[in-house]
C-alpha cells in the first residue's frame, strides 16, 4: 500500500484483546496486528504538530533556570601529546566571566565505562574528561568559560592561550592500516562469520566481481545542535538535555559525578533530531563540572563547529565486496570483509558493514569480517543505519556489477538467491517478503524501461539511468521497556514511557497504538515522555523505540485488564470473567465471545469509588530475537541524469518499496521512509567530514562546507509498503526510522552507472569522480 | 527608536555585539526562532525585517532598530494558526520541528519576493513580471533552508497547497 491509499475501515468498532504475554514460539499474534477498524495504518497527524509550528515546542537550549550562566569552549589545536601552557589570565580578567574551568581545576570526574555496561552506559568514550594535562584529539576541549552572557563566555574564550608539546599521533588511514588491524565487536559479539571456504569458492567460481568499495567520515548534523541547560540542586543535578537515551544518561551522569541515577533528573520532552548523535559527550560533564564548581547553572550550547569537535560522527569504511557465481547467478562464495576507522578510545562498536550481508542471499560460502584501524581522533559513533547504511553500498554495488557480468537484471539476480532460511544463523524468518515489495516497486517505477546497456539513454546534455539496491535493517527489541498506564474517573488515560520524540512521531504512533489497545478515541490518550523520571530504560537507536513501547504497552495493558476486572466485582456483567477472556472497545470492557456483556471505564471506576487505576509492567523480554530471523527490508528505486558536460548528478525519481511488518502511522512513517533516503542522498552524493590527514582536524566542522541535501536536490519521493504484519513482534510493526538510508547509496551509484557507464565505488558520487 | 518585535516595541541591547537571534532567544525568551549554525548556512533563524526574510544569526540586533521584525510567534493568534502553519501540519512539513519556525517565515517572506517578480535561478524568462510558484520554484527558493529528518517533500507540499499553482 501507498501513502495515499489507506485501506477501507469498517465503520464499526471491534474489540482488541489481550496480547500474548511474550513473542516466543507458540505465541498467537498481538491482536492488533490484524486490527483493522481504527486508525492504525491510517494517516493520523502528529499529536504535538500545533505546538512545533507555533515554534512553542521547548528545546534543551530554551530551558532558563534563575541566575543562569553561558558556557563557551576552547579548543585543542593538536591531535596528540600535553599541554605545555595555558595561559587563562585574559579570560578570566574579560567582563562578565564567573568561571575558567581547565584540567587544573576541574572537580574529580569518574570516567564513563565501556558502552553500555549494565546496560545503561552511554558515553562516546573511556577518556577522563578533564583531569589531565594530556590530549587525544584535535579539538579536544582544553577549557570551559563560563560568563553571564553568551558574547562574554565566547569573547572570553577567544582569550585563552594553550601551547603544547605534540607526540607522534596517527591521523591517517593509511598509516593506521599500515600500524595494525584489529577484530572488531558488536555488542559482545565478533564481526566475523566464516561459513565453509569462500575464498577457494571464490577461485573457482565461473562468474566473480571482487572490488574495493570506501564510504567517508560523516556527521550526523542535526538542525539542532547538542545543548544541556542543568543545574546542580544540594546533590541532586537536573538537566535539560538533547537526548535519545534519557535515563542511560541520567546513569551515566551519575556515575561520572559519584551520584546515583535517581539523583540525576535528565528532561528532554523534544529533540531537534538526533540519528544516533545524541548520547551523551563530554559537553555534558564539562557543563556539569563547571556549573558544580561555579555554584551557578549552565547553559552549555555547542557551536556547530563544536558539534563537530566534541560529538563523534560515523567512520570511514573500506570494503572488499567479492561475489562468486554459477552461469544460472547463484552465489557460491560472498566475501565482504574490510577495515574502518576508530578512535582508541571508543566505547562504541564501528560501523559493523556486514550485519546485512549475512542475511540476504544464500550463498553457499561466506567470509564476513570488520576490523578496525586505531587513528588518533574524537571517537566515531552510531550514525543512522550504523553499518546497514554504508555495508549495503558495498554489497549492493557488488550484485549489481554481477549482474552486469552474467548479462542478468539485477532484480532477477537477487530472486535467484533469495534465501529460504538465514543463511548464515540457520534461523527461519520472522517475516520478509522482500521479492514482494521488489515486484510491486519495480511495477510502479516502470523498471522494464531501463536499458540493460549503461549509456545508451540521454536528454539533451543529460545522461539518464536507472538504478536498483536492496535496503535491509533489523528488527531490534532491547530489554528494559516499561510503560505505566493511568486510567482516570472520565475514561482518559495517560501513558508514560521514557521515551524520546526526536521528529520520528513516537508520540503519536504511541498514542494511537494505545488508543486501539484500550478502545479509546485518539484525543482520549496523552502520551508523557522525554524524562528519565518515567519508567522504563528505551534508547531511542536502532529503530527500535515502536516495538518496545509497543511491548511495554501491551503487557501493562494485560496488567490494567486484571485489575479493571477484579474492580468491576461481582455487580458487573463483567463478573467471572478472565482477563483473556475481555476485549477493549468504546471506552469500556466486553467478553471477546458476547458483546452484550460491557461496562464503560467510567462505570467501573465510579462503581469501585476510584479517581484513578494506574499499573506499570514492563514487556516481556525479546525472545522473538532468538527463535526468528527479523529484519525488514525495502527495494529501491533510483532515476539519475549525470551531466555529460559538468559530470553533476541530479535525481529525478527516487522510489522505495518496504517491508516493515504492519505500518502503525502512515503518515510519519512516510515521512521517516522519505528522511532515510534523503540522508541517503546525501550519503551518495555529497556528505563528507574532511579530516586534515596532516593534523587530524575537521576542516569542514559547518553547515556551510558538509553539504546536505537541500530542497532543490529532493525530488518527490514515493514510498510504499506491504504492510503484511510480522506474526511475531507487537503489533506486527517494525521499526522504520533507519532502513530508508540503507541501500540508497547503491541505487544511486547503479543508476549513475547505467546512465555514464562510468562506476563509482568511493563515496561520495562527486562530479570530479565522473569527469 | 526600538525594535519593534511582532508588534511590540524592545529597547536595543547595549551590547553591540548581540545579534538579533540571541536577542530573540535569550533576552526576550522568545525561543521560537532557533538557532542551527549562527553562520548563515542553515536558515533555521529566518525572521522577516519588514516582510523581507533575514537570517537574524548575522544580523545585529542594533542595526534593526527602527525596523518592524515578525518572528513564528507573530504569525498565529492565540490558538488559531497561520494558514501555513496549518498546511504544515497537514502535509505533515517537519519531524523534529527545529528548522520549522525559520521555514515558514521563509516561506511567507519567499512568497513576497515571488509576487513582486523577483526572479530565481530557475526562472526561465527573466523579463517575466509574474512568478508561478511551481514546486520547482517552491525548491530553488527554500533551498536556503536545510531540514535534516527529510520532510522536504511535505514542506515544498505544504508551501504549495497554500501559495503554489494550484492552491485554493
Amino acid at each position: 500500500m501507498s501513502e495515499n491509499h489507506d485501506a477501507a475501515r469498517p465503520a464499526v468498532k471491534t474489540a482488541v484483546g489481550p496480547a500474548p504475554d511474550d513473542w516466543g514460539p507458540g505465541r498467537a499474534p498481538d491482536p492488533l496486528s490484524r486490527h483493522r477498524s481504527g486508525t492504525i495504518g491510517t494517516r493520523v497527524s502528529r499529536v504535538d504538530g500545533p505546538l512545533k509550528v507555533r515554534g512553542a515546542a521547548t528545546f534543551a537550549a530554551e530551558f532558563r533556570f534563575d541566575g543562569m550562566v553561558y558556557a563557551a569552549l576552547a579548543f585543542s589545536t593538536v591531535p596528540k601529546g600535553r599541554i605545555t601552557e595555558l595561559d587563562t589570565a585574559a579570560a578570566e580578567g574579560a567582563p562578565g566571566v564567573v568561571l575558567v574551568m581547565t584540567y587544573r581545576n576541574a572537580p574529580k570526574i569518574t570516567p564513563l565505562p565501556e558502552w553500555y555496561t549494565e546496560g545503561k552506559a552511554v558515553a562516546g568514550d573511556t577518556l577522563p574528561v578533564m583531569q589531565d594535562d594530556r590530549i587525544h584529539w584535535n579539538g579536544q576541549p582544553i577549557a570551559v568559560v563560563l560568563a553571564d552572557t553568551q558574547e562574554q563566555a565566547d569573547h572570553a574564550a577567544s582569550l585563552i592561550r594553550a601551547g603544547y608539546e605534540p607526540e607522534p599521533a596517527v591521523t591517517s588511514f593509511e598509516q593506521a592500516k599500515a600500524a595494525g588491524r584489529h577484530p572488531t565487536f558488536h555488542y559482545g559479539r565478533p564481526l566475523k562469520t566464516e561459513i565453509s571456504d569462500a575464498e577457494a569458492a571464490l577461485a573457482a567460481a565461473p562468474v566473480k566481481v571482487d572490488e574495493i568499495y570506501r564510504t567517508p567520515f560523516q556527521n550526523h548534523n542535526a538542525i539542532e545542535p547538542h545543548a544541556v541547560t542543568l543545574a546542580w540542586d544540594g546533590d541532586e543535578l537536573v538537566v535539560h538535555d538533547a537526548s535519545q537515551a534519557v535515563v542511560h544518561t541520567a546513569w551515566s551522569l551519575g556515575y561520572a559525578f559519584g551520584l546515583r541515577q535517581d539523583q540525576v533528573h535528565v528532561s528532554s520532552p523534544y529533540v531537534g533530531g538526533g540519528f544516533g548523535g545524541k548520547s551523551l559527550w563530554s559537553h555534558h560533564i564539562l557543563a556539569a563540572a563547571a556549573a558544580k564548581l561555579a555554584g551557578r547553572p549552565v547553559r552549555a550550547a555547542l557551536t556547530r563547529e563544536g558539534v563537530y569537535r566534541v560529538v563523534g560522527g560515523r567512520t570511514k569504511t573500506e570494503q572488499r565486496v567479492a561475489i562468486g557465481a554459477r552461469p544460472d547467478g547463484g552465489f557460491d562464495a560472498l566475501v565482504h570483509t574490510g577495515v574502518v576507522a576508530m578512535g582508541r578510545h571508543n566505547t562504541m562498536p564501528p560501523e559493523p558493514f556486514i550485519t546485512s550481508t549475512g542475511s540476504l542471499y544464500a550463498a553457499r560460502s561466506f567470509t564476513l569480517e570488520v576490523e578496525a584501524a586505531h587513528m588518533d581522533m574524537l571517537a566515531n559513533t552510531f550514525m543512522r543505519a550504523p553499518g546497514e547504511a554504508v555495508g549495503s553500498f558495498g554489497l549492493e554495488c557488488a550484485i549489481d556489477e554481477l549482474a552486469d557480468r552474467l548479462g542478468m537484471d539485477p532484480i532477477e539476480l537477487r530472486v535467484r538467491n533469495e534465501p529460504e532460511r538465514n543463511p548464515t544463523s540457520g534461523l527461519p524468518f520472522s517475516s520478509r517478503h522482500l521479492l514482494e515489495a521488489y515486484r510491486v516497486g519495480a511495477e510502479r517505477f516502470g523498471w522494464t524501461e531501463r536499458s540493460p546497456r549503461p549509456g545508451t539513454r540521454s536528454e539533451g546534455e543529460w545522461r539518464v539511468g536507472m538504478g536498483v539496491a536492496t535496503a535491509s535493517h533489523p528488527y531490534i527489541r532491547l530489554p528494559g521497556g516499561e510503560a505505566r498506564i493511568t486510567l482516570t474517573a472520565d475514561g482518559r488515560v495517560i501513558i508514560d514511557v521514557a521515551a524520546h520524540e526526536m521528529g520520528m512521531g513516537t508520540e503519536t504512533t504511541t498514542a494511537i497504538v494505545a488508543a486501539e489497545r484500550l478502545g479509546l478515541d485518539l484525543d482520549q490518550v496523552t502520551v508523557r515522555q522525554g524524562d528519565s523520571r518515567l519508567p522504563g530504560l528505551i534508547m531511542a537507536g536502532g529503530a527500535q523505540q515502536t516495538a518496545v513501547i509497543g511491548g511495554a504497552v501491551s503487557a501493562a495493558h494485560r496488567a490494567l485488564l486484571a485489575v479493571l476486572i477484579e474492580l468491576a466485582g461481582h455487580d458487573s456483567p463483567l463478573a467471572g470473567l478472565r482477563p483473556e477472556e475481555v476485549g477493549c472497545v468504546n471506552g469500556g470492557l466486553h467478553k471477546l465471545e458476547d458483546p452484550s456483556r460491557f461496562e464503560s471505564y467510567t462505570d467501573i471506576l465510579a462503581r469501585a469509588g476510584r479517581g484513578e487505576v494506574s499499573v506499570e509492567a514492563s514487556g516481556p523480554p525479546p525472545l522473538e530475537l532468538t527463535h526468528w530471523s527479523m529484519r525488514s527490508y525495502g527495494a529501491m528505486f533510483c532515476e539519475a541524469r549525470v551531466n555529460a558536460v559538468t559530470g553533476e548528478t541530479r535525481i529525478s525519481r527516487f522510489l522505495g518499496s518496504f517491508d516493515c511488518g504492519r505500518i502503525m502511522n502512515a503518515k510519519t512513517a512516510a515521512s521517516q521512509f522519505r528522511g532515510g533516503i534523503i540522508m541517503g542522498l546525501g550519503l551518495a552524493l555529497m556528505e563528507e567530514t574532511h579530516l586534515d590527514e596532516r593534523h587530524g582536524r575537521i576542516m569542514n566542522p559547518n553547515l556551510a562546507e558538509y553539504h546536505v541535501p537541500v530542497h532543490m536536490d529532493v525530488p518527490e519521493i514515493e514510498v510504499m509498503w506491504t504492510d503484511i504484519p510480522d506474526p511475531h513482534s507487537p503489533m506486527g510493526a517494525h521499526g522504520v526510522g533507519e532502513i530508508g538510508i540503507t541501500g540508497v547509496g547503491a541505487a544511486v551509484a547503479n543508476a549513475v552507472y547505467n546512465a555514464t557507464g562510468r562506476r563509482v565505488r568511493d563515496l561520495p558520487i562527486t562530479l570530479d569522480k565522473l569527469l | 527608536m526600538p525594535i519593534v518585535i511582532n508588534g511590540v516595541a524592545t529597547e536595543v541591547p547595549p551590547d553591540p555585539r548581540v545579534s538579533l537571534l540571541d536577542l530573540l532567544r535569550e533576552r526576550l525568551t522568545m525561543t521560537g526562532t532557533k538557532k542551527g549554525c549562527n553562520q548563515g548556512a542553515c536558515g533555521a533563524c529566518t525572521v522577516l525585517a519588514d516582510g523581507e526574510r533575514i537570517l537574524s544569526c548575522l544580523a545585529l540586533a542594533v542595526q534593526y532598530d527602527g525596523r518592524r521584525i515578525t518572528t513564528v510567534e507573530g504569525l498565529s493568534e492565540n490558538d488559531t494558526l497561520h494558514p501555513l502553519q496549518q498546511a504544515f501540519v497537514e502535509h505533515d512539513g517537519f519531524q523534529c520541528g527545529y528548522c520549522t519556525p525559520g521555514q515558514i517565515c521563509s516561506a511567507i517572506g519567499m512568497v513576497a519576493e515571488a509576487n513582486r517578480g523577483a526572479p530565481c535561478h530557475v526562472t526561465a524568462d527573466l523579463a517575466e513580471e509574474t512568478v508561478v510558484l511551481t514546486r520547482e520554484q517552491i525548491r530553488e527558493r527554500m533551498s536556503g533552508n536545510l531540514c535534516r529528518c527529510g520532510a522536504h517533500n511535505g514542506i515544498v507540499e505544504a508551501i504549495a497547497a497554500t501559495y503554489g499553482d494550484g492552491a485554493s
